[in-house]
């Protein structure tokens, strides 16, 4: 008892045959669309790679646009076949491909659904590789003249402004490195001295943040230095001052910045998964009313087309039928040689 | 004797009718790219609207706007003429509206050559315009609680921060207004009450920049006040000085980013209107060319197409004799000593009127 079994007369299949060649171009379309995207991801992320200290893992990107550049070929190929399909004597040529191309259309399908699965996944390590990143990177703010970390500070300035966040976590973590360069502190100074001699590694720490922290909509101009001390500056009050610098920690802005491409990312490969098992059940339903002509001469007598030649159970069983006949063929072989061999 | 006369046989008006239906098509997109145009410099002005004085530069997109609008409409139209001239019969519907829309077509392609002329002549209206704005913008910077003008810190933080420059002509100008509100400054304390007074006005005025001034191609931490006391920063020498901030004033970066959008979108409408002008040509050369076959009875036949019948001077003469006899027409008629005539009464007349220029 075939699956989802369909009467087919010439115009139907015709029909058929002409819906699914057009939908085939839709579906190159979206191999491009694929390509594409994973071609963006990977320029975003070498963007910032220096944010992520050149960890990051360019697995995803590389998979998408491999899946793009296959979806394009299987699709053309698929079309073309499609095409051709109106004619006995050119589709004679592709029918003993036809079993086989869709069983790699099946197994394609899967590893698109494994990789929209990775888009949805992805975000957990990527959060690692950030959190680590960034505490680098902000360890090397100072080092303006070494090279190979000079554009360091360029790059986180633009950064907060960009993404406007401030330090890791939240604005506090500059208090915790020295990122003003030995170079412009004046160690005769006494104040920079007892500073310098406060804390255990002989840094110099201060509660300040760098001006690319800074709020453009404050109301009052930026307060960068001496933060936590109220009495320094004028009717401030450190616990509820919200506009004065971002409140927000970069980790955060950059995870949900890349998190929600990933995830139109995903959504996007599912859409183009649905898209490519309605063309292979298409080519499916091509292959099989072309193969059960009730009259193999004349082009113009009904037909049947199916999904799958018998249920899906009774498909099942005989595909374990096969693989075990596959498995003790191979046993039988070895009995045999080995009998060959007790006997030699 | 005719300017530009070119003779079609009936395939070539064919042709040409075919040609022209598909040059109005393709004008019709450029209509639409017009309007695109005008769409992008009205938005584009818009954003920074508040560093600008009066919006008297608005009337240049407005201007692209309405001639895109008309643009794809005359196109239209056009390529509708067009398809039905290349018979002879549905040309007969369109023969009295052919003239009225060349005229229009003619006007309205001028209007074009002016919108991409407006578009390079308006760069010293917009730097005026900029000056007035930034300055009135930074005297406003520390109203952030005042309505209508609280946004005005942050519009010219983020310009700063954008377009990497700093004050008006340069980062001294912000020396010279209070650019902190007298809301944060402690009034008690003897070294803010001793710079208030010593200046007329009684402002809050110092040797420092907001921090959107700081460059982010300075290798060390932005140095914003005290700026110009050598001495309190270490090691703040020439270099240092010079990376610090940014060297550009806004004025100077906005002039140079509207002037680079309205040259390109210059440049664009002149192809365009070249193109106009093309399409016109043969409009003009169809019409005529329709219009002598209609005179010569055969559809068949060869016949000219020019785009004007006589020379310049020659149309020029007729049209001035044309005014000239309009003017005597009005002459005749208002006289009051010519009564609506019986017989005699025009004898009287004509031997009155030979007498007056013997007597005068």
């Amino acid at each position: 008892m075939a699956l989802m079994l369909v009467k087919f007369d010439l115009k139907k299949r015709v029909k058929l045959a002409q819906s699914v060649w057009f939908m085939y171009w839709f579906a190159v379309l979206a191999g491009v669309l694929v390509f594409s995207m994973g071609l963006f991801f990977k320029i975003e992320l070498r963007k910032r790679s220096e944010l992520m200290d050149n960890n990051e893992s360019h697995f995803l990107p590389n998979l998408l646009i491999f899946m793009g550049l296959i979806a394009c070929g299987i699709n053309a190929f698929g079309g073309k076949v499609c095409y051709d399909s109106l004619d006995p004597t050119k589709f004679a040529k592709w029918k003993p491909m036809l079993k086989a191309f869709l069983m790699f259309c099946v197994v394609f399908n899967a590893l698109l659904f494994v990789t929209a699965l990775l888009c949805f996944l992805m975000r957990i390590p990527f959060q690692f590789t950030l959190a680590e990143g960034l505490r680098n990177g902000m360890k090397y703010y100072k080092d303006t003249d070494t090279p190979g970390r000079c554009y360091m500070k360029r790059t986180l300035d633009l950064m907060q402004m960009e993404f406007r966040c401030c330090g890791n976590d939240n604005y506090r973590d500059w208090f915790e490195i020295q990122w003003v360069s030995n170079r412009y502190l004046d160690f005769s100074a006494k104040e920079v001295r007892d500073r310098i001699g406060s804390n255990v590694d002989g840094q110099y720490l201060m509660d300040g943040v760098p001006f690319s922290c800074c709020n453009p909509s404050s109301p009052r101009p930026c307060i960068q230095l001496q933060m936590t001390n109220n009495t320094a500056h004028y009717s401030y009050d450190h616990y509820t001052e919200e506009l004065n610098v971002w409140k927000r920690g970069c980790r955060d802005a950059l995870l949900s910045y890349y998190g929600g491409m990933m995830n139109t990312i995903g959504a996007l490969v599912l859409l183009v998964i649905m898209l490519e098992i309605a063309v292979t059940i298409g080519m499916q339903y091509v292959n099989s009313s072309l193969s059960t002509l009730a009259n193999p001469e004349d082009p113009e007598s009904e037909s049947e087309g199916w999904i799958l030649e018998k249920t899906v159970k009774e498909t099942f069983t005989d595909i374990m039928d096969k693989m075990k006949a596959m498995g003790k063929g191979g046993k039988v072989e070895e009995g045999a040689e080995a009998g060959v061999a007790t006997v030699s | 004797m005719a300017v530009g006369k070119v003779t079609f046989s009936k395939a070539e008006r064919e042709k040409l009718a075919e040609v022209l239906w598909l040059l109005n098509w393709i004008s019709v997109v450029t209509g639409v790219t017009l309007f695109a145009l005008g769409l992008f410099l009205k938005v584009e002005i818009q954003k920074w609207a508040e560093v600008m004085s009066e919006q008297g530069t608005l009337y240049v997109p407005h201007m692209l706007i309405t001639t895109g609008l008309a643009a794809c409409c005359i196109n239209y139209l056009g390529g509708k003429i067009c398809l039905d001239c290349a018979d002879t019969n549905k040309f007969l519907r369109w023969k009295l509206v052919m003239m009225p829309y060349i005229i229009c077509t003619f006007f309205f392609t001028s209007c074009v050559l002016a919108g991409a002329l407006m578009c390079y002549s308006i760069r010293s209206q917009l730097e005026e315009s900029l000056f007035l704005g930034l300055r009135n913008a930074m005297r406003y910077y520390k109203d952030t609680d005042t309505p209508g003008r609280c946004y005005l810190k942050r519009t010219v933080d983020m310009l700063q921060i954008q377009f990497q420059c700093c004050g008006n002509t340069g980062y001294r100008d912000w020396f010279q207004i209070q650019w902190i509100s007298t809301r944060y400054l402690d009034m008690t304390s003897s070294a803010v009450v001793d710079r208030l007074r010593s200046n007329v006005e009684g402002q809050y005025l110092m040797d420092g920049v907001p921090f959107s001034c700081c460059s982010t191609f300075s290798p060390r931490p932005c140095i914003q006040q005290q700026l110009s006391n050598r001495t309190a920063h270490i090691h703040y020498d020439q270099q240092s000085q010079q990376q610090n901030l940014w060297r550009r004033g806004c004025r100077q970066a906005l002039l140079d980013h509207y002037t680079g959008i309205m040259e390109s979108i210059g440049l664009t409408v002149l192809l365009i209107w070249l193109f106009e002008l093309l399409v016109l040509t043969g409009v003009r050369y169809l019409q005529t060319a329709m219009e002598n076959v209609l005179r010569l009875g055969d559809p068949d036949l060869e016949s000219d197409g020019w785009i004007l019948e006589n020379s310049l001077a020659e149309m020029a003469r007729s049209n001035f004799n044309i005014i000239k006899n309009l003017g005597k027409c009005y002459q005749v008629d208002d006289d009051p000593n010519i009564n609506i005539p019986t017989a005699a009464a025009e004898r009287e007349v004509s031997s009155r009127q030979v007498q007056v220029p013997v007597t005068g």
